[in-house]
């Protein structure tokens, strides 16, 4: 136990343990044992690919899946076990606790519902407000989010909202119950560049000033790097890179990091033709035999098939599921990185 | 010289659009005198956020909408009145993918099938050589001929964005006009297609009017770079020089908002504001709410799209005031 804890690099009591955690479909495995703690503040990246789990990851921790998932393993915030936790306790975390947004505000939030009552039900459920206090700590809510004019904003639809604006609306719901830790899953995918840059900038901000922990999940690795602090990189439903976000982008380790890294056309310096990986991402049901990446892999060889490779360290805080990564003594002075 | 592939000239499209149902119509300058110029075997990237009138540039590029002013010149002659046999002749010569595959493809056919439409719609070949076409078509994309007699729902994104791409290829275009087609697609996949896309310009001569948000992958594909705001182009030249030195205020923005994996450190300019409602474009300059650059000229007076010493095109009462104060100094 006391190698988890040092594999990811965090303190003795994280806020989030996330262990052995496992979801099937109908008898299909799509993700195969998260192990990964979130300690308080700490700002942790899940990027992958679609269907690699890093959505589904938090989705099961929060009970949010639908009944014909079958969930083991075990999510404990602080003391208390999420995994078949009872409703009423669910509901006091979720929102109160961790808080999560989505990719789409439009569809997360009511049409016919003003964005002030909206807010105002979760500061009601979670802070036990009501009446006036309600409202002026909805508007307190909305100038923290930067939503010019709050108080007329109270008033208003969705549809009366931009993208961006709505975006905000929903950080400010999920401020609203004061959460230890936001679940941000894309959430500036559907905004366009200037207000992804926006909405970025917010989270840091709101981060800085509450000391709350923040977990983004998102394909971009951009934006991943731009914000957090550490990076887990999903594949076929297991995290087979984590490190320190800086480390990571310098010197991934992991083949199929190195793939997605390369494979990204940069925004400055020579052009030259992308590097794509080969082939597609395995579907769940047909997993190959040993590493799931084996198949694209180009430093793939027989003993990749022969098992799954454990998440193992390489160098101090950096840790990635591939036998073909030899260990080192440092990252930083290794020079097998980009063999 | 002959005459450049497509020509797009001084082109605007008008929607009129009612706000409530008893409001009055109201005049959205969707595209709003827009030239673009795409050559043979080059590529023309057009950048720009949601509502920048980009598609729909795209849209009048190909004559699938008529503009309210202006003309589009593909060869040196005027497109065709939309649906007579001219234009579809015209038509078969350029053609278009967009971002969601599926949606481009007809669920209920399979990949050959509908692969091997463009050669029984415009008569190519004989009918009994036409699946053989189609095939090599497939292996042209990267596809196997078995994924052929597959549905689209049984492919996935980069191989349905592959078939889209080998049906577009069918009746050998001159020019095709891609709108966002990697946006929907992972960034391994991604790679691919916009390796498969640059090659088949090499292999074809291919002029390419290349539409996306995501500035890397313009830069990777395109010679030349306009950048459109709110229905206008507000700077456009060289790919590099307009990214490496942006001189719109705008484009600036734009590349430094672009989030590039390890590039923290470096300060980001964050735009206040929402882009603008096309239906109530701002005076003057219409980028000037959102500009840190903006004087008193830019609330009234709307910026040409001039020329700037180092040849590419900007629409910027401060960047031409820079280059004249440049020039006088000197």
């Amino acid at each position: 136990m006391s190698e988890r804890l040092d594999r990811f690099g965090s303190v003795e009591t994280p806020l989030v343990d996330i262990r052995g955690l496992t979801v099937s479909f109908d008898g299909v495995k799509v993700l195969h044992g998260i192990d990964l703690s979130i300690a308080a503040g700490e700002a942790v990246g899940l990027v992958g690919e679609s269907g690699c789990g890093k959505s589904v990851t938090w989705l099961a921790a929060l009970g949010l899946l639908p009944k014909k998932a079958s969930i083991t393993g075990s999510v404990r915030l602080d003391s208390t076990e999420l995994i078949e936790a009872k409703p009423d306790v669910l509901d006091k975390v979720r929102g109160g606790r961790i808080a999560m947004i989505f990719q789409d505000p439009a569809s997360a939030l009511n049409p016919v519902i003003r964005l002030g009552k909206q807010v105002g039900e979760a500061l009601a459920l979670h802070r036990g407000l009501s009446g006036g206090a309600v409202k002026a700590e909805a508007k307190r809510l909305f100038d923290l989010v930067g939503i010019p004019d709050a108080a007329r904003r109270l008033d208003a639809f969705p549809h009366e909202l931009s993208g961006g604006q709505n975006q905000r609306v929903m950080i400010a719901m999920a401020l609203a119950g004061q959460p230890d830790l936001l679940v941000a899953d894309e959430p500036t995918t559907a905004l366009d560049a200037t207000i992804q840059a926006q909405i970025l900038e917010l989270l840091g901000d709101i981060r800085r000033e509450t000391g709350m922990a923040l977990v983004l999940i998102s394909h971009d690795l951009g934006v991943i790097s731009q914000t957090c602090d550490r990076v887990c990189v999903m594949y076929a439903g297991r995290i087979i890179e984590t490190a320190e976000a800086v480390e990571l982008f310098q010197q991934p380790l992991h083949p199929y990091t190195q793939g997605l890294i390369a494979a990204l056309p940069p925004l400055e310096g020579v052009r030259r033709r992308l590097d794509p990986i080969e082939g597609n991402v395995p579907e769940p049901w047909n997993l190959p035999p040993g590493c799931a990446f084996a198949p694209r892999c180009p430093r793939h060889s027989e003993a990749c098939d022969a098992g799954v490779p454990p998440l193992a360290m390489k160098a101090q805080g950096r840790f990635a599921a591939c036998i073909k990564t030899a260990q080192a003594q440092s990252a930083r002075t290794s020079e097998f990185v980009f063999a | 010289m002959s005459a450049p592939l497509l020509q797009v000239r001084n082109v605007a499209r008008y929607y009129s659009m009612r706000r409530g149902l008893l409001g009055r119509p109201v005049d959205v300058r969707a595209v709003d005198g827009v030239s673009l110029t795409v050559e043979r075997g080059k590529t023309l990237g057009v950048v720009g956020e949601s509502g920048s009138g980009k598609s729909t540039t795209g849209r009048l590029a190909l004559g699938l909408e008529k503009p309210d002013a202006g003309d589009v010149l593909f060869q040196g002659s005027a497109l065709p009145a939309l649906g007579t046999a001219e234009w579809r002749k015209v038509r078969a010569r350029m053609q278009m993918i967009y971002q969601d595959p599926l949606g481009a493809l007809d669920r209920r056919l399979s990949i050959l099938e509908q692969v091997r439409e463009p050669y029984d719609v415009h008569g190519i070949g004989a009918a009994k050589e036409r699946d053989a076409l189609a095939v090599k078509l497939l292996q042209s994309v990267g596809l196997r001929a078995d994924q052929g007699e597959r549905y689209p729902h049984e492919l996935s994104g980069g191989q349905r964005q592959r078939a889209v791409i080998a049906r577009a290829l069918a009746t050998k275009p001159d020019l095709l006009v891609c709108d966002e087609p990697v946006s929907a697609l992972d960034v391994s996949i991604q790679a691919q297609v916009i390796n498969l896309l640059v090659d088949i310009q090499q292999e074809l001569g291919l002029g390419l009017l290349f539409i996306s948000h995501d500035l890397k992958v313009i830069r990777q594909v395109s010679h030349r770079v306009a950048v459109m705001y709110l229905g206008r182009i507000v700077e456009e030249g060289e790919a590099d020089l307009l990214l490496s030195t942006p001189a719109h205020p705008y484009t600036e923005a734009l590349v430094s908002a672009a989030p590039v994996p390890g590039r923290r450190a470096r300060p980001r300019i964050v735009l206040q504001g929402d882009p603008p409602n096309p239906a109530a474009r701002p005076s003057g300059c219409a980028f000037h709410p959102r500009c840190h650059a903006a004087r008193e000229r830019c609330k009234v007076e709307s910026p040409a799209l001039l020329p700037l010493p180092d040849g590419r095109l900007t629409a910027c009462h401060v960047a031409h005031d820079q280059a004249n104060f440049l020039k006088a100094a000197s």
